[in-house]
């Protein structure tokens, strides 16, 4: 498998900080301010997958309406992509963590 | 009543002017805010730390941003403002908020919803696809994080957002491919006579069609929607349409953005049990009001975008107009000559909001044209074959006895961008009139509810 | 004026009691006239938590029971269409001595009616649900039963029904029941007359409105359950879950469908107005329940909800139903008022009624059920 390759395109804003967040294991560079939606698709072309269709999804309205970018946290929780910031440390999961969800939560 | 308690839904446009108005009227409103800051989506603020100048967020609106911003600056210590809380149910006059996984439950003698609109979305083969996005989330993208869709983008659908969203990608330096409009030039030239009701506006809208075709983007009108191009790993690759002149033309691209201007976010409404009508002219139920705001129940007003599409200008007006309304209701004595002003304000943004819906159509004749094997609800993956099944095969032409059969709206997003069209896929199906198919009945939560919320008793 | 509907047989209610006994009555040859006030099992049928469970009932209605779970196992082939039952199992949990106790007495009785329960607890338990919560001290499991989609089961007979030659009439409410020398005549709002020599009132919560016509009110009552659904997860739960407890407020069942989302329901319920045929989910109720939930399964607290629902369900003050032949009128049956319990029964029940409706007798005991008993309670 090749690089990812990033959906979003940045075109201002670029000398903020740096943020390290990790994405499937994967450490990812973002930009402090940078919503988790905006972080994961400068980096790759999806957020999550369609628990029905099973194809690639990247979120669809950007103001917590639409409820397509739900990810998890490496530790199980639920994160709204689209109005989360990035903060160092915060690692996601496109996929739920562990398909035994019932036994260990 | 001593100290009546008045909450206002929403930090918007129409969210703000309602608090500014409570406020001089002697009120402390607590104001329940989803978003981190103020400002709704129009007048959205950029994160901490981005440094783009207002004029590059708002453009010709700055002053109007600016204001609203300050406003609501200096009302901060003067209301109870609540950001990050999620008013999730409406029962027995009470706000369910919902923050930090804690869930109150708020009395109110007074209740104004200014929940904002989102999109209104007709459907297209491969708008599941990654790539795809709403035009409001375009702009989002732009406004709030500096960033385009995609490296190519195609803007297709139709309203006052289509033009504006692209000319906002062209000016920061965005590639877009194509602005595909579905309306045809004639709807908005027959649409003038009411447009002229805010000469300033139309102008600014001509100005953004001549700008964007000189920048060599290519705005076509009175077009068909084909088809998404794309698969499910890579996302969006193209668009197709049908010209007006019967010519099919295929524009490639990575992202698309979409939509027919915008639907008003009712389901706290519906909620808070208020009275719908069907408005013949947009196609589409909306939450019965009086000129001020009142709506069928006792002590619960709606302004904004949430109730009509007015704009950000007529949000500001119906946040004012609805917060006298609910003084007056309240005992308090009213500024009339005031309130006659506002309402003539608020006639001619109606005219002009009749008018972009007369310039800018909702094409729900298209409804009838969506391929079977085309995703209608992106939530749960209901096709239109589907859809059009349990319409026909099992009687469940009234919406929500489809969405019972075939799970359509039934998703995460509870219908908010398949529900319009649904609607009209079944009518178009049955050959019923849309007033008769109905809309899909509003259901707590209005966003998803964590399972870990808990309950506290302020 | 139009003629009247003739039929063999009126059914006014179209809920799962209605339309199953209207297609079993076809199915025996009857001439039917099923007549809904609203759409084919938008009610209680509709709405409810969609439980195929026999284990709990009282034990004098389990033949009835188990004559229902064997037409569920055959539904799909009866009505050509699938109402998506899965016997994935059901188990009831408890959280004390007291009612574990409870639980192992009745599933020794109900061996005696052909139910067959097993009785789990300490590592048996664990092994085979490692997900129940530490609160959770005994199970009984009842591999046979499992759940179905009440959204589907009630219409997918209706439209059977309509299929084997029943005459279906929705949107029809009727005004006037009546019995005069020539049988029933039955008169809707819009003056549409209907006639039969038979008639049944599977009316749910608007039963007691016409079985009162007849001078057989009964103390009905209704009440709206508390209903909502998770997002879409992995399907991980097969087994249908539920807390045996005194205490309304822990009362709680779910079931995973599938596709993935978790459906649930239990606890205190709300009133609902008759008059505008809706009820509400109190809020304070979903998060009582959202408490309750995690109690069972404590996974489940990573989720989201994304719907809640009511509607209209009627309750007897015994907590059993009104089934069988009127106490004063030949030719009238009931089948309403079924407690919150009636999904599961709803085949069952169908296929008894129309046996009695045709042959004047059921093979299935049904006699703790019927009208009469409110009578002689008011004799008393």
């Amino acid at each position: 498998m090749g690089a990812p390759q990033a959906r979003f395109v940045r075109l201002a804003e670029t000398d903020r900080a740096r943020v390290t967040i990790r994405v499937d294991g994967v450490d990812v560079e973002a930009l402090a301010g940078d919503t988790l939606l905006v972080a994961v698709l400068t980096y790759q072309g999806w957020l999550r997958r369609s628990e029905f269709g099973g194809e690639a999804r990247s979120g669809f309205c950007l103001m917590a309406a639409c409820q397509d970018c739900w990810v998890w946290t490496e530790a199980g929780d639920r994160l709204r992509a689209c109005d989360t910031p990035v903060r160092a440390g915060l690692s996601i999961l496109t996929e739920q963590p562990d398909t035994s969800w019932p036994i260990r939560g | 009543m001593a100290n009546p308690r008045v909450i206002i839904i929403g930090a918007g446009s129409a969210g703000v002017r309602a608090a500014q108005t409570l406020v001089e009227g002697g009120m402390r409103p607590i104001v329940i805010d989803e978003s981190a800051r103020d400002g709704g989506q129009i007048y959205r603020r950029q994160p901490e730390g981005f440094s783009r100048p207002k004029s590059a967020l708002y453009g010709s609106e700055t002053a109007r941003a600016e204001a609203l911003h300050s406003t609501f600056d200096d009302l901060k210590s003067r209301i109870d403002y609540r950001p990050r809380h999620l008013a999730w149910n409406i029962a027995d006059g009470h706000v369910h908020v919902v923050h930090e996984g804690a869930s109150d439950a708020l009395p109110y003698d007074a209740l104004i919803i200014a929940a904002g609109a989102t999109d209104r979305l007709m459907p297209v083969k491969g708008w599941h696809f990654a790539g795809a996005y709403s035009l409001g989330a375009a702009q989002i993208a732009l406004k709030a994080q500096a960033s385009a869709i995609g490296r190519r983008v195609i803007f297709m659908g139709t309203g006052p957002l289509l033009q504006l969203v692209a000319s906002q990608y062209v000016k920061a330096g965005a590639k877009v491919v194509a602005v595909l409009d579905t309306s045809p030039f004639s709807a908005q030239i027959k649409a003038l006579p009411k447009l002229i009701a805010r000469p300033d506006v139309l102008f600014k809208g001509i100005k953004l069609v001549a700008g964007l075709k000189l920048s060599g983007v290519p705005v076509l009108r009175g077009i068909t929607p084909l088809e998404i191009h794309g698969d499910a790993e890579t996302g969006v690759t193209g668009v197709s349409v049908r010209l007006a002149s019967g010519e099919i033309r295929r524009f490639e691209g990575d992202a698309v953005g979409l939509g027919y201007h915008l639907r008003p976010e009712t389901q706290l409404a519906d909620l808070a049990q208020c009275a719908f009508d069907f408005d013949a002219q947009t196609r589409q139920f909306r939450p019965r009001i009086d000129i001020d705001g009142r709506t069928s129940v006792a002590n619960v007003y709606l302004a904004g975008d949430g109730v009509l599409t007015q704009g950000a200008d007529g949000a500001e007006i119906s946040g004012r107009l609805a917060a006298f309304a609910a003084l007056a209701d309240l005992g308090h004595a009213m500024p009339d000559s005031r309130i006659n002003t506002l309402r003539q304000d608020r006639a001619r943004m109606e005219l002009f909001r009749e008018g972009l819906a007369e310039a800018f159509p909702w094409p729900h004749s298209l409804a009838a044209g969506i391929p079977d094997e085309a995703i209608v609800c992106r939530c749960e993956g209901v096709r239109a074959s589907e859809l059009r099944g349990v319409a026909l095969e099992k009687g469940a032409s009234e919406l929500n006895r489809a969405k019972a059969f075939s799970r359509v709206g039934m998703g995460r997003c509870q219908g908010r961008y398949c529900g319009h069209a649904a609607a009209e896929i079944v009518a178009a199906a049955t050959g019923l009139p849309l007033e008769k198919v109905g809309r899909l009945r509003g259901q707590a939560p209005v966003k998803p509810l964590a399972i870990s919320t808990r309950r506290v008793d302020s | 004026m139009s003629q009247p509907v003739r039929t063999d047989v009126i059914i006014v209610g179209g809920g799962i009691m209605g339309a199953a006994t209207a297609f079993f009555l076809r199915k025996r040859g009857r001439s039917v006239a099923l007549i809904e006030r609203g759409l084919v099992g938008q009610q209680a049928s509709g709405v409810n938590f969609g439980n195929v469970r026999r284990q709990g009932r009282f034990l004098p209605q389990l033949p009835l029971a188990n004559r229902s779970r064997a037409i569920w196992g055959r539904l799909n082939e009866l009505l050509g269409e699938d109402a998506e039952f899965l016997p994935s199992g059901h188990m009831r949990v408890t959280y004390n001595d007291e009612m574990t106790e409870k639980m192992v007495t009745y599933a020794a009785d109900a061996r005696h009616y052909g139910l067959e329960l097993e009785i789990l607890s300490g590592n048996t338990l664990r092994d085979r649900f490692p997900y129940l919560g530490p609160e959770v001290r005994a199970g009984s499991y009842a591999p046979l039963d499992g759940h179905a989609n009440p959204r589907l089961a009630a219409p997918a007979f209706g439209r059977a029904a309509k299929r084997e030659g029943a005459e279906v009439f929705e949107n029809t409410e009727i005004a006037t029941v009546e019995k005069d020398g020539e049988g029933f005549r039955v008169e809707a709002t819009d003056g549409r007359v209907f006639r039969g020599a038979q008639l049944m009132i599977s009316a749910g919560a608007w039963g007691n409105r016409l079985s009162s016509q007849f001078g057989e009110a009964v103390p009905l009552e209704t009440h709206g359950p508390q209903m909502a659904v998770t997002e879409p997860v992995p399907y991980a739960l097969e087994t249908v879950l539920g807390v045996s407890t005194n205490l309304t407020h822990e009362v709680v069942y779910l079931r995973q469908v599938k596709r993935g989302n978790i459906v649930f329901g239990g606890g205190n319920r709300t009133l609902p107005n008759l008059d505008t045929r809706r009820a509400f989910v109190k809020p304070e109720n979903t998060l009582s329940q959202l408490t309750q939930i995690t109690r069972i399964v404590p996974a489940l607290n990573r989720l989201n909800i994304i719907r809640v629902w009511s509607g209209v369900e009627s309750y007897l003050p015994d907590d059993i139903p009104i089934m069988g032949p009127s106490g004063k009128v030949s030719g009238l049956h009931y089948a309403f008022g079924f407690c919150g319990h009636g999904f599961q029964l709803g085949p069952g029940v169908g296929d008894v009624m129309a046996e009695l409706i045709d042959t004047g007798q059921t093979s299935t005991p049904i006699d703790p059920f019927l009208i009469s008993r409110f009578q002689r309670a008011q004799i008393l």
